[in-house]
């Protein structure tokens, strides 16, 4: 990082369907509370996507988005190698999916992805919607992790990519239909990426995550403790919430 | 009288035999649908009396009520959840349809929005007989209405780009420059508008001897452009439109949108957002003189349990125009987050009265300072007066809040 502290929004405009742009606002008003300065590049369908950026960030998205962007992403190769190398980058559900060494989409087409996350992911069938709640397995995270699911994958992981989360309420990574959901995992962990089925932003509701974000890219390994408002209490709120209403069977 | 939803259950054909002599105006898209229908209905009311299902029940059930409840009327204004247009057109085999805007709305709840495109292309395709009144700048709605035999294009500009970015046909991404558009492979772009509505203004694109004022009684760019699509759509069914103009002009609240409300003091102006380009929309449609400002937010079933979509709405420039705002409703908590996040001050309460009841009262004088004198006399000049009927306040909410309160603020004025 140089004097400031680049975040890339890739794709915003196919990739923004869910909120998951709010998560470049979120690590940028942190970033500046504790006095570095930040810039957030919007990187648009029609653009390589550069490589120099401190941060990206990917959200979540339709069908027809995923295939753009997932051209998108083949078609920037310095970024890609940046990624490869190590670069932060947190990808939201579909950008999850695209990351991955292929996945199928809704025409049941099998479609290869970025290959930079050892996951596949295949349709489910039926959607996993609901509020999703995890015990982080990310050294050096401890909240809970809170955030609202809307997807139909289920993702599985090779032995290179790691889960973020042990799912306490909800679906992550995936509940074959009809199968009685045991230990499950969402998100994956791999280079410098952090995916997750989290929206909500995830960061909105996570600034622990947030500020581990803003250390990987900055390279500073802790921050000054930043109390906002608020936060609390949704994040009790979501939790709760997501106890009450776990649609998936519960394990004894 | 025997319900929409019993008629339908005795009868599949009920709804077909309702409409049956009648000239029927159906009205969708997502956002909009109640106050253009509320619009159609104050126009073609010049030509006779019309069935219309002013209360917004706009599923089957709804159309089939408002029908039986208006037997001898020749005329129907009717709006139509976008999900149920093809089996309620399929029936009532309308003259015109009306197509506003198509956005995400609650996805959680009714799928892709792509889906609900191919719902709408499916149900003018299969009413050539119908006459399309389409907002051209909506790269969804021109794909959906698109084969239609008979069309008018209407450019309404609009403050939301983010839900049309893959066209629908073909998958290919949509460049916008304004309120143009178009895919970038060439297969597609903008149909040229015969209508074009800029700020108070609608012209013919055609005729530059047509052009009428647009001057409303309720606010914001968006009505205008839901104006001019409803005058339109009267013009087709006769109604000459300088009158259709003046008629739809006159509608002053909808199902007590845009209502002013006397609540403890307070004149409360009730407005709806129900999605992230309603919100944008209503944002545009708040008073800037007036500094009160509440925001309630619910996330029941109705509205959608998936409250990210506050994060995709741009409250970034509130904080120019009010110093603090307040958020109730029983996902306040994540409004207040993303509020804080925009760099909004915010203060929280659990009850909308509440919130109402902390709005303050005009500015108090100021504490006198040594350099400028006299307090009182700075006072008097500075404060404003009151003004009648209460201090203003703006309050704007999502689906059951919205609901909600209005239910109240009407218990409250009648006791």
């Amino acid at each position: 990082m140089d004097s400031e502290l680049r975040i890339g929004v890739i794709d915003p405009e196919v990739l923004g369907t869910y909120g998951d742009t709010g998560n470049a606002q979120v690590i940028a008003y942190r970033a500046e509370a504790r006095g570095i300065k930040t810039q957030i590049e919007m990187i648009h369908l029609d653009q390589e996507i550069p490589a120099e950026l401190d941060l990206y960030v990917m959200g979540g998205g339709e069908d027809n988005a995923q295939a753009l962007a997932a051209r998108h992403l083949r078609e920037s190769p310095r970024f890609f190698q940046a990624i490869a190398a190590g670069k932060p980058l947190l990808a939201i559900c579909a950008s999850l999916q695209i990351l991955g060494e292929w996945y199928v989409d809704a025409q049941n087409q099998q479609v290869a992805g970025a290959q930079l996350l050892d996951i596949t992911t295949s349709p489910r069938g039926e959607r996993m919607i609901g509020e999703l709640v995890t015990t982080p397995m990310l050294p050096g995270l401890t909240q809970l992790l809170t955030g609202f699911e809307n997807h139909g994958g289920i993702t599985t992981l090779g032995s290179e990519a790691k889960p973020l989360g042990q799912v306490k309420y909800g679906y992550g990574n995936g509940v074959a239909k009809g199968q009685t959901p045991g230990l499950r995992f969402d998100g994956v962990c791999q280079r410098g990426i952090i995916a997750t089925y989290m929206h909500g932003p995830v960061l909105g509701r996570n600034p622990q995550l947030a500020d581990y974000l803003i250390c990987q890219a900055t390279g500073f390994d802790t921050l000054p403790e930043l109390q906002l408002p608020f936060i609390d209490q949704l994040r009790q709120e979501r939790i709760k919430a997501a106890g009450k209403s776990e649609s998936v069977t519960r394990r004894k | 009288m025997i319900g929409g939803k019993v008629a339908h259950k005795i009868s599949p054909h009920t709804l077909g035999e309702l409409a049956a002599n009648r000239s029927s105006v159906l009205v969708s898209g997502t956002n909009g649908k109640s106050t253009t229908n509320a619009m159609v209905c104050a126009a073609l009311e010049e030509l006779a009396p019309v069935a219309s299902n002013r209360n917004g029940d706009n599923m089957t059930s709804g159309v089939i009520s408002a029908l039986m409840s208006s037997p001898k009327s020749r005329l129907a204004a009717l709006e139509v959840d976008e999900m149920h247009l093809v089996q309620v057109a399929a029936q009532v085999k309308p003259k015109v349809f009306v197509l506003l805007n198509l956005s995400r709305d609650q996805l959680d709840r009714v799928g892709e929005i792509g889906k609900v495109e191919r719902v709408m292309r499916q149900a003018i395709n299969q009413n050539p007989q119908a006459h399309v009144i389409a907002n051209c700048d909506d790269p969804l709605i021109a794909s959906a209405a698109w084969e239609a035999k008979r069309v008018t294009w209407v450019s309404v500009g609009s403050a939301w780009h983010d839900d049309s970015v893959s066209f629908p046909r073909g998958g290919g991404n949509v460049i916008r420059r304004d309120r143009d558009w178009w895919v970038t492979d060439g297969s597609y772009r903008r149909p040229d508008p015969d209508w074009i509505v800029q700020d108070n203004q609608l012209y013919s694109v055609h005729d530059p001897t047509k052009s009428y004022d647009l001057a409303l009684q309720i606010p914001g760019q968006a009505n205008r452009g839901n104006a001019a699509q409803a005058a339109l759509a009267a013009q087709v069914l006769g109604l000459p439109l300088d009158r259709g103009i003046c008629a739809v002009s006159e509608v002053k609240q909808v199902a007590g949108r845009y209502r002013t409300y006397q609540v403890a003091g307070r004149q409360v102006h009730l407005l709806l957002a129900k999605n992230p380009a309603g919100w944008q929309e209503a944002l545009t449609m708040l008073d800037p003189q007036v500094k009160n400002l509440i925001i309630a937010v619910n996330g029941q079933v109705a509205d959608s349990k998936d409250l990210s979509w506050l994060w995709d709405v741009r409250f970034e420039h509130l904080p120019q125009t009010y110093p603090q705002i307040s958020v109730c409703g029983d996902r306040a908590a994540d409004l207040a987050v993303r509020l804080q996040y925009a760099g909004v001050k915010v203060k929280y309460f659990d009850q909308v009265l509440a919130a109402v009841k902390a709005q303050p009262l005009p500015s108090a004088p100021p504490v006198p300072s040594p350099d400028t004198g006299s307090a009182h006399a700075s006072s008097e000049a500075k404060t404003p007066p009151l003004p009648p009927g209460g201090i203003p306040v703006e309050l704007l909410a999502n689906y059951t809040a919205f609901r909600d309160t209005k239910a109240l603020f009407e218990q409250l004025n009648q006791k």
